[in-house]
């Protein structure tokens, strides 16, 4: 059995405004981080989370600066909804020396300690036991920060998850684990990699509530992350969210859809989060169409500039590779 | 030896390995594969190495798995020890760190420990190699880890033909060897016999003879080591290539005949230059010439840094073929 919320928190007007603000800058983002890859200015690997919005969105309205995120290569909408700012992200993906990470980590390993961005790997599974430090090191100062790991379905059946989701039990840990569940692990189907058919029930074996929510839907995502949240600064220990969710764009840029037919792609875009939030807010009078074009214009403004920074950065010198394998320089 | 009977068809790294696995499948219902993505329900494979395995023979014996490396090793070396020849894939060289008890304190002892027991007649595919801009986490050589854990080989081919015949010998092998798929080397289209047998493990390839230098490479800096040797040639200096094919156990032999011939030795190898396979030849060649060499060994391999990002860096973290040719006229000219 898995978890039903006893108290459903719901989101304000203005907070359900910010949810879809934080959607529509990751939608963006990904929109133009596409076009450029197209275009050939950025060679990189690019995980599009493009259908997984709602998820960091919904979640993050309701962190602060300094709660913590620790991501995966199919990450930059985790990092987007935590308010990174988009210049050095894009100078981080174009290589350059402006970047979050001067160029040597790549859209891959970003890391921004200021919006608590603090771990980006490209290992599945990893990072879930490292959010635990982060959550250790929270009650350690007492503070009431919050730490959130995410990851994928695939994940979830690596020796890491379940070896880091105990330790967060025993240890009480302020971690929220927020799997998205967007049905396939590569070109692996859900059900032919994981033995249960809600991953949520797999925190009942390390004794945390465990809940499966409606990714595509940020009214839930929100509500169970409020709960979540609530319960780690509280005191009480971690969480594990299942949300389920689609990815449109593939697991890899150039991704040709092969394993999955095209009913389910057709079906799965139907309930894209993004237009269908958007007519919700018109709907109930929470926004205007002028209000919701203002917003998409700003963002688009945003993203531009941030992409004519990038452009213009310099490349790394060869020296860094000489820095940042220990604190001290390496000599030459 | 007449090459005109040998019939010599194009074919890549990719087409070379599954070519093996068929016939290696076909020849031997012990042979089994297994890994992330492999069945054709799922492609096939990332890049497509598996195609038509789990067609052919089954989901039995051809099994995609959950994204799990340690019980990925561990299947294959239990099933390896109750008589099957498994063939596990590790999508990517820096996953087999996820299965790294798996491997180092398992597949590589158990024959050991077990006093001569169990044996473990597996084989651990996997693919790495810098180049595509995957920065610190898709790209690393590690075969230096695995040549210093006794008991496990380490192969990596450079051409399809060496591929084909050194997985043939790979999967008969009685014990567990890993064999490193290097990026270029699965796509680059080479002339390959059409019937290329099983090639025998531990044997290094004479691929060019010269007088000058000995210049030891493998997998696919192999490519920059021959753009090199080609300008070397220009410049007057005759080079004897080597590719060594199998790190561990290495061909002392060839590599030690060649050096006392030259009397000159460059190594090398995309994998860090600290503590690199480059470091274990060098030793090697120097005990045993001492007094015979024109010149010290020379290595090249990466700086001591991670696989950086930024292509610009990327570049200059890469040995490149300049950087070679420098190397191989710095030697020659002394001695
Ligand atoms: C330990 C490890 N094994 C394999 C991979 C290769 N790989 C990268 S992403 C991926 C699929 C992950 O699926 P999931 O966890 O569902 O997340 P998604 O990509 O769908 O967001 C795999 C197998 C890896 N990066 N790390």
């Amino acid at each position: 059995m898995t978890d039903t919320l006893s108290n459903r928190a719901s989101p304000d007007a203005d907070t359900q405004l910010d949810i879809y603000r934080r959607m529509l800058r990751i939608e963006r983002n990904d929109e133009f981080t596409r076009a450029q890859i197209r275009q050939g200015r950025i060679h990189a690997p690019y995980y599009s989370a493009r259908g997984q919005e709602c998820i960091p969105a919904g979640i993050s309205a309701l962190l602060n600066d300094d709660d913590k995120i620790c991501t995966i290569y199919r990450g930059i909408q985790d990092m987007v909804a935590k308010n990174m700012p988009l210049r050095p992200l894009w100078a981080e993906i174009c290589g350059r020396v402006d970047g979050t990470c001067k160029g040597k980590g790549g859209p891959m390993h970003l890391t921004h300690p200021e919006t608590g961005v603090m771990v980006t790997t490209g290992i599945v599974g990893s990072s879930m036991p490292i959010a635990n430090g982060f959550g250790w090191a929270a009650l350690l100062d007492g503070t009431k920060q919050v730490t959130v790991a995410y990851f994928g379905d695939g994940a979830s059946n690596i020796g890491a998850f379940h070896e880091a989701l105990n330790l967060a039990s025993v240890w009480k840990l302020p971690v929220i684990f927020v799997c998205a569940n967007n049905g396939f692990a590569e070109h692996t189907r859900f059900e032919n990699g994981t033995g249960v058919d809600q991953i949520s029930k797999r925190a009942i074996g390390y004794g945390m509530p465990g809940y499966t929510v409606d990714g595509n839907d940020p009214i839930d995502v929100y509500a169970h992350a409020h709960a979540a949240i609530e319960r780690a600064r509280a005191g009480e220990g971690p969480t594990l969210l299942e949300c389920k969710t689609f990815r449109f764009m593939g697991h890899v840029f150039g991704d040709n859809d092969a394993y999955m037919t095209k009913e389910e792609k057709a079906a799965a875009l139907e309930k894209d989060p993004l237009p269908l939030f958007r007519q919700k807010l018109i709907d109930d009078g929470i926004a205007t169409e002028e209000q919701l074009e203002k917003m998409k214009a700003d963002i688009e403004a945003e993203v531009k500039d941030a992409i004519d920074f990038a452009m213009n950065c310099e490349f790394p010198s060869d020296d860094e590779l000489r820095r940042d394998v220990f604190a001290e320089e390496i000599p030459a | 030896m007449s090459t005109d009977t040998v019939e010599m068809v194009k074919m890549n790294g990719l087409q070379a390995i599954n070519a093996a696995l068929m016939e290696a499948m076909e020849a031997d219902e012990k042979v089994l594969v297994l890994g992330e993505d492999i069945a054709d329900n799922e492609g096939g494979g990332v890049v497509g190495v598996t195609k038509g395995l789990s067609t052919k023979f089954g989901t039995m014996r051809v099994k995609s798995t959950p994204i799990s490396e340690q019980a990925i090793i561990g299947a294959a070396i239990g099933a390896a020890m109750a008589g099957y020849k498994p063939v596990a894939e590790i999508m990517l060289m820096n996953f087999t760190t996820v299965a790294m008890d798996m491997i180092v304190n398992h597949a590589a002892k158990l024959r050991f420990m077990s006093g001569g027991q169990s044996q473990v007649p597996m084989v651990i595919r996997t693919l790495t190699g810098a180049g595509n801009q995957t920065a610190g986490q898709h790209a690393d050589f590690y075969e230096a880890w695995f040549a210093h854990t006794a008991g496990i080989k380490v192969v990596i081919p450079w051409t399809p033909a060496d591929f084909k015949g050194l997985y043939l010998s790979a999967i008969q092998d009685p014990d567990p060897v890993m064999i490193i798929e290097s990026g270029k080397t699965l796509f680059v289209p080479m002339d390959t016999p059409a019937n290329q047998g099983p090639i025998p493990l531990g044997k290094a390839n004479v691929v060019m003879p010269g007088t000058d230098l000995t210049l030891v490479s493998y997998g696919q800096m192999m490519f920059s080591v021959m753009q090199a040797v080609e300008e070397l040639g220009k410049a007057g200096v005759s080079v004897e290539v080597i590719d060594l094919r199998t790190v561990s156990p290495w061909d002392k032999e060839t590599v030690l005949a060649s050096a006392e011939k030259t009397g000159r030795l460059l190594v090398v190898h995309e994998a860090g230059r600290n503590f690199g396979p480059g470091a274990e030849i060098a030793a090697t060649v120097q005990e045993e010439l001492f007094g015979k060499l024109k010149a010290p060994v020379g290595r090249l391999g990466a700086p001591y840094c991670s696989v950086p990002f930024a292509k610009k860096l990327e570049d200059a973290f890469l040995v490149q073929p300049p950087e070679i040719v420098a190397e191989a006229k710095r030697l020659a000219a002394m001695g």
